[in-house]
């Protein structure tokens, strides 16, 4: 699925990374390999992180990396300290990520807020694993849907990506770093620990046709410069620290300056802005996957590893002559809603699959009216195992 | 403290600002805002090469007023923003303002960490002793038997020795005076920023609203003459003996070594790894 | 060889099946199929349950983990009994009976080779263990080509221990080549 990314602004290399030679020849990589170069890619050069199992070999692969590339690789004291300092390293010009998984997800929840009121451009991948808590870290769980969305506290629009292959995974952490540096945010990827460690053969696009998308810088003197200045569009310029705008940071709640404020009106003004830049945008964020929906009387909706499973079973029930459809987010925040409004007209029945107990689904009732419970079926499980192509392909036999 | 030029300190406030500022009348986060101002303006260093960090607390909304490049982050967790900035732009002078709790509490973790990679970022502690903003719970550095709102009996902790903390974890430049001593604080700050290294300066401070009233220890004014009268310099203690140098307050220098400081020790590890083939 | 095929590679953690698994989807690779890799583990590295799936095919793969075996190679008694009823009816059972003495459901291609002593014996150690039982399995199954599994080790393993590799993966073509005689 090519990524339809504008370029917004001459890109501002602030440090410029050497591209990643790594041979652009067929070869066989991990899901976390391809985040790594897909990072390297995209332009990063700041990194933080802290080891977490199964997200730990995208910080191998860039404290190798990074150093070669004149960029920073940094192994902080905990996740709290990597989200913070992949923050800091942002308002100094950086292109910036980190990568962890559960655990470490929800300690930096907090460090995401603060990157989000700040607009502060930075990514951070979560390679899913079982949980709660320590969970069985080896394994695999799609639990964390709604903790990306909502995780951190009050409201904050998210703008999470979910792949479901290896070289998705390389093309969605390029698309994750290009969004954050467009709408100054903090862009989370999801990976599902299958796809974090399964490996596929993979062939890189050449650097040359690869879209990067920069921050936009502004061009006005220091004294008009409003670090939050907002175009039509709710995306504004960004100035680094060093620069010579001497501008103010705080998680507190702020004026269009970024000075502290309690008065309600410009309270407003900073909670519509960070509303309003997700849901105006939202053409340019949503992408999703549509499969043999044409004429579809079932459809499938799902993300990430369990898609995977979907598209088998489709194919098997195609075979058999059931019409049957998938529909997979690959941005699964802000939510697909036209989409799956559309699907809910079209189809009879929605399966939705998902390693958890019970988090897609709850979207999908959201924007169902007509359909009731016996036409929503779901399949979960959070115990480690993924659901099967069999599995779906049982119930899909049951509803037809 | 007489010939203070007032103009200094005007120049460098914000003046887009909105003020007041958040801090009590008889609070000495406006004394120390002063001596390191000062401090700056004597190194004559440029505004744009300064980013100020702070955490949440009293002490740590001074950054939202002084017109350098700054960054007011989250509890406890100034250190670690402080740290992705200067590994990213070493040649930015970065300033951490932090308070007892802010730094060695909640921020415990991210001081000697920092502390132990030793790091070119200044920290400067003011340390009160309270949660002055929060109202008044004990901090790891309220004395024993002292009364705070969430140790209404007294204090039944042991306190932290912050400058035997920063120490013991590496820091390579250690230094404590209180905010009675300005000029003192002054020069402090001058040799904290310029020292190559992490530099941790704790200027012992009074909460005269809070703290003060909740353990009788008079007015503001009481509040400082005490830092005068029961501090002595590390030279002084040296030739006192023990029993009078008990439960004094220590100023001075207490730690300066040159070990290597840890963005140089980076952009080393680029050199090599690279081959010289970068720049 | 217009199916997918699964193969399923179990034993412990230590014995390095998910390299083997790493060698046989390269060499899936090098013959330009369409290959997926995936493994499953527990959270130590020596000792527990390991496993490493490989399903090549010549179509789009959809689900990467290996659900009916055409292929299960199991070096402990353990992964044999786990899997051996997810082998398809016509699937290829290759056991260590260095570990594996009973086999619950014996399929009509069952195969019983004391791999880990063996190359203890031949080559010292039972390090490259894994290697031999993959070069066997490659051998009798023809599912990639000797060539390509050469290629894929040399390309996996440290040039140090290429030339011990190389001689286990001679040791398991043999071990096929003889097998049964």
């Amino acid at each position: 699925m090519p990524t339809k990314i504008k370029k917004i602004a001459k890109p501002v290399e602030e440090k410029p990374v050497t591209p990643a030679k790594s041979g652009r020849k067929i070869r066989l990589m991990q899901g976390n390999e391809a985040v790594a170069l897909g990072a390297l890619d995209a332009g990063v050069n700041f990194f933080a992180g802290y080891p977490i199992t199964p997200s730990t070999e995208i910080a191998e692969i860039l404290a190798l990396e990074l150093p070669k590339r004149g960029g920073v690789f940094i192994q902080m004291e905990d996740e709290i300290a990597s989200i913070s300092a992949i923050t800091g390293a942002s308002l100094a010009g950086a292109k910036s990520l980190t990568a962890t998984s559960g655990p470490g997800f929800s300690l930096m929840q907090e460090g995401i807020g603060f990157a989000k009121i700040t607009e502060t451009p930075c990514v951070v991948v979560n390679v899913q694993r079982n949980g709660p808590s320590t969970g069985m870290p080896t394994s695999p769980a799609q639990g964390d849907i709604m903790q990306s969305r909502w995780g951190s506290h009050g409201d904050s629009p998210a703008i999470v990506l979910y792949p479901d292959s290896v070289k998705e995974s390389y093309e969605l952490t390029i698309r994750a770093v290009n969004l954050a540096e467009k709408y100054r945010t903090c862009v989370i990827l999801l990976l599902d620990e299958v796809i974090g460690h399964m490996r596929e053969a993979v062939t890189l696009p050449d650097i040359a046709n690869i879209r990067i998308v920069s921050r936009i810088k502004p061009t006005i003197p220091r004294h008009w410069y409003k670090h939050y200045d907002e175009n039509q569009k709710y995306l504004s310029p960004l100035a680094s620290f060093g620069e010579g705008y001497r501008y103010n940071v705080t998680g507190l709640t702020h004026d269009a300056l970024g000075f502290p404020t309690n008065k309600p009106n410009e309270a407003n003004d900073m909670m519509e802005r960070l509303r309003k830049k997700i849901s105006y945008n939202i053409r340019d964020l949503v992408q999703i996957e549509s499969r043999e929906m044409e004429d579809a009387k079932i459809a499938i909706f799902t993300a990430g590893i369990t898609a995977r499973a979907a598209k088998s079973a489709v194919a098997a029930a195609r075979a058999e002559g059931i019409p049957v459809g998938l529909l997979r987010p690959l941005t699964i925040w802000p939510f697909p809603d036209d989409a799956v409004r559309k699907m809910l007209r079209n189809v009879e029945t929605v399966i939705v699959p998902e390693l958890n107990q019970g988090q897609l689904i709850h979207e999908i009732r959201r924007l169902t009216k007509d359909k009731q419970d016996g036409n929503l079926i779901p399949i979960q499980r959070a115990n480690g195992t993924l659901i099967t192509p069999n599995e779906i392909l049982r119930i899909i036999r049951e509803v037809h | 403290m007489a010939n203070i030029p007032q103009k200094i300190i005007h120049e460098y406030l914000r003046h887009d600002k909105k003020f007041p500022h958040v801090w009590c009348a008889g609070c000495s986060n406006g004394i120390v805002l002063g001596s390191i101002i000062r401090a700056i303006a004597d190194m004559q260093l440029n505004r744009d090469d300064i980013v100020m960090v702070s955490g949440i607390g009293c002490s740590s909304r001074m950054p939202v007023y002084v017109d350098f490049n700054t960054l007011h982050t989250l509890h406890g967790r100034a250190i670690a923003y402080a740290t992705g900035v200067k590994m990213f732009k070493p040649n930015l002078k970065v300033i951490v303002i932090t308070g007892d709790g802010d730094c060695t509490a909640i921020g415990g973790n991210h001081l000697i960490h920092a502390a132990r990679r030793n790091i070119d970022i200044t920290v400067i502690l003011i340390n009160n002793n309270i949660y002055g903003m929060t109202g008044g719970q004990a901090s790891p550095t309220t004395p024993h038997e002292a009364i705070a709102t969430t140790a209404p009996y007294g204090n039944i902790e042991p306190d932290f020795d912050i400058c035997n903390l920063a120490m013991g974890a590496g820091a390579s430049f250690v230094a404590r005076t209180t905010a009675f001593h300005a000029i003192e604080t002054q020069n402090y700050v001058k040799e904290a920023i310029n020292h190559n290294g992490f530099s941790m300066l704790e200027i012992v401070s009074s909460c005269p609203v809070i703290y003060g009233r909740l353990n009788k220890k008079g007015s503001p004014a009481d509040m400082l003459k005490h830092m005068r009268d029961n501090s002595i310099t590390l030279a002084a203690k040296e030739k006192l003996p023990k029993e009078k140098t008990e439960g004094k307050i220590i100023r001075g220098i207490l730690k300066r070594d040159e070990r290597t400081e840890f963005t140089d020790a980076y952009a080393q590890l680029v050199k090599k790894v690279m081959g010289g083939k970068h720049e | 060889m217009s199916k997918a095929h699964e193969i399923r590679l179990s034993g412990s953690g230590g014995q390095g099946l998910i390299l083997a698994g790493i060698i046989l989807a390269n060499a899936a690779v090098i013959e330009k199929r369409r290959v997926t890799q995936t493994q499953s583990y527990g959270p130590e590295s020596r000792g527990g349950y390991s496993r490493a799936d490989v399903i090549i095919s010549d179509k789009e793969i959809f689900f990467p983990e290996a659900t009916r075996f055409d292929i299960l190679l199991a070096l402990t008694q353990e992964a044999c009994d786990k899997f051996i009823f997810d082998l398809k009816d016509k699937g290829i059972l290759i056991v260590d009976n260095t570990q594996v003495k009973n086999i619950s459901v014996m399929s009509e291609h069952t195969y019983e080779v004391n791999f880990t002593e063996l190359v203890t014996e031949k080559l010292g150690s039972p390090i490259t263990t894994n290697i031999c039982s993959l070069a066997f399995l490659v051998k009798i199954t023809g599912i990639v080509k000797e060539e390509s599994l050469k290629q894929a080790i040399a390309g996996s393993v440290k040039p140090a221990f290429l030339d011990l590799n190389l001689k286990a993966m001679q040791l398991g073509f043999e071990l096929a080549v003889n097998y049964g005689k």
